[in-house]
């Protein structure tokens, strides 16, 4: 019984190891004990591996994970944590509880990649609360892959409280295969001298449907934030940005920024929101949608690709 | 008589745009590795001139003839054009945002069988500028306005092209870096390509094999290029005190 049951998990662990290439990550890093990572496969933590100043508490619920992720007070994590949600199989829910703390004065980098390379009716649903303790930072990256066949809805809800002097940055791309749906919703409460950044980068085809919900408050004394988003629609795909920043403190600063090219039938609505009500915050915004600039593209015809291979390298630019 | 082999040749080429006429009959010829000017005042018609040769979107032309290489090329969209060997240079270069240079000038030379990094270095030095600056940057905002142009005509050197028009390559290019751009028309020329050059420097048209004048849409005289120069300067009629439309001589 045993063995079969070590069989079945080695398989799993390869499965989620091709998928997690497949979504761009460097498996070899998953497998490193000097690195911390975690592995995740459906509702199975396939590995976990925590190094020094990093606590790691999981525990396995009947459709997903809990996790616990603490960075210990005064601890800078040198090297990345690597995190690996996915699943293999075409159908089915995963769903990821995740508490995070960074205590005062740590620093961390996370590197996530979530990998569907499978999804035809899959759902993915991600709960996070995070607090980045005073002085503390963490740097969040998130890569996407959700396969070609569009039949998957992600759900990735955060709250951020990020507490005085503390820093935030989070990039979230989706760039190759599928979107699918995607509902993103995120928002942060943002303390005094703190500073966040918040960027999204989502590439939509065929009937993908994605929906970006970003909210900053900052309510804390010159803190400082960016919402920036950069997507790309085409076919039939549609796409809703909502980035809210709000300036509750003297000499917070905030900014929004969201840019679009839409192609073919796709539609694309974007609102920027600025609250303000203290005068000495300034909240600033800027929004725009069209379809690829013209000239540019011309010039990669002049030097001999063809249109959609010219409107391809444009829009990844602006993805990159 | 002898037998003169054009690399391109324009016949009555006729197009207006939002009812206007721009290109009122452009007669033209272009020798096989010749550089070639074309000036001419303010609005005379030479970047319309110049959309047209590249087959841009808006210049389609009702009347006249386009022979390439011994082709019509009216048919031809930009891309085919291209392959052919015709490219263009932009007056005021586009900017990509996220594209580096290194990448951005290996893409016109996908048709002649990729390049080197070695190659791309030899570009960006033919235009005065330092590989290991520039190589990794984006074609964006990032850029000053005469980077660009450099960069712009880096990636015409990789492409080497059969012709390359080049829309005033001197112009945000600082005055020291004149003979830079004079010598890189030459090396294209000597790589193989005809080089029609819309420019109003004097230096510029004086390296050239051949000028031509254009005005109000037309070519007026083509010819030994400082005969042409100094025509345009000193005995042209200014175009607002004339009457009627200038006649070709
Ligand atoms: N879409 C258009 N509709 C009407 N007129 C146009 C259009 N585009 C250009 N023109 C006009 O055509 C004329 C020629 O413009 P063009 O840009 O070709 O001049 P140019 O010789 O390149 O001038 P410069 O030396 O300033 O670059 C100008 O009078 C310009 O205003
Ligand atoms: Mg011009």
């Amino acid at each position: 019984m045993t063995q079969i049951k070590l069989n079945a998990l080695s398989r799993e662990t390869e499965d989620i190891t091709a998928a997690y290439t497949a979504a761009g990550g460097d498996a070899a890093v998953l497998h490193d004990h000097g690195l911390a990572s975690l592995v995740v496969s459906g509702n199975k933590v396939l590995s976990a591996n925590g190094t020094e100043g990093i606590v790691l508490e999981k525990n396995e619920t009947e459709h997903g994970v809990d996790i616990k992720l603490t960075i210990k007070k005064g601890y800078k994590i040198p090297l990345p944590v690597h995190l690996c949600f996915g699943m293999v199989p075409k159908d089915g829910l995963q769903e990821i509880k995740m508490d995070f703390v960074a205590e005062e004065d740590s620093a961390v980098e996370l590197i996530a990649h979530c990998t569907f390379p499978n999804a035809e009716k899959v759902i993915h649903k991600m709960e996070a609360e995070m607090l980045i303790g005073k002085n503390a930072s963490l740097k969040y990256t998130e890569t996407h892959f959700h396969g070609p066949y569009g039949g998957i809805q992600v759900l990735p809800k955060a709250h951020v409280t990020i507490e005085e002097g503390g820093s935030y940055y989070t990039n979230f791309s989706l760039l190759s295969g599928r979107v699918g749906y995607l509902e993103f919703d995120y928002s942060v409460d943002a303390g005094k001298d703190s500073i966040c950044e918040m960027v999204t980068k989502v590439y939509g085809k065929a009937d993908d449907i994605i929906k970006i919900f970003e909210r900053i408050s900052l309510n804390g004394e010159n803190a400082r934030s960016v919402i920036k988003s950069r997507l790309a629609i085409t076919d039939n795909a549609e796409s809703i940005f909502r980035g809210i920043t709000e300036g509750h403190a003297p000499r917070a600063r905030g900014h929004v920024d969201c840019m679009e090219v839409i192609q073919g039938n796709a539609k694309a609505e974007a609102v920027p929101i600025v609250r303000v009500d203290n005068p000495l915050a300034k909240v600033t915004h800027e929004a725009a949608i069209g379809c690829v600039d013209k000239k540019e593209v011309e010039t990669l015809m002049a030097r001999g690709l063809e249109e959609d291979d010219a409107i391809d390298i444009i829009v990844k630019g602006m993805l990159a | 008589m002898l037998e003169v082999s054009y690399i391109l040749s324009l016949k009555n080429l006729i197009l207006s745009r939002d009812g206007k006429k721009l290109l009122r009959g452009v007669n033209l010829e272009v020798g096989d590795r010749e550089i070639h000017s074309i000036i001419g005042a303010n609005g005379a018609g030479k970047s319309t001139l110049a959309y047209t040769l590249m087959g841009l979107q808006g210049y389609e032309y009702e009347e006249g003839s386009i022979i390439f290489n011994g082709e019509d090329i009216a048919a031809l969209s930009i891309t085919e054009r291209a392959k052919k060997g015709i490219t263009l240079a932009w007056q005021e270069p586009a900017r990509f945002e996220g594209l580096k240079v290194r990448d951005y000038l290996a893409i016109g030379a996908k048709g002649n069988g990729g390049i080197t990094e070695e190659e791309i270095k030899e570009a960006l030095r033919k235009v005065d500028l330092k590989p290991e600056k520039y190589l990794d940057r984006e074609v964006g905002e990032a850029l000053s306005g005469g980077e660009r142009k450099r960069i712009e005509l880096a990636s015409i050197i990789t492409m080497k092209p059969k012709l390359a028009i080049l829309d005033e390559p001197d112009s945000g290019i600082d005055v020291v870096s004149l003979k830079e751009i004079v010598s890189l028309i030459r090396a294209l020329k000597e790589n193989g390509s005809s080089v029609l050059v819309i420019t109003h420097r004097e230096e510029i048209a004086a390296a050239s094999d051949k000028a031509s004048l254009m005005c109000e849409g037309a070519i007026l005289r083509s010819g030994d290029p400082l005969e042409i120069s100094e025509f345009f300067k000193n005995r042209c009629i200014p175009c607002d005190n004339r009457v009627s439309p200038p006649q070709v001589v």
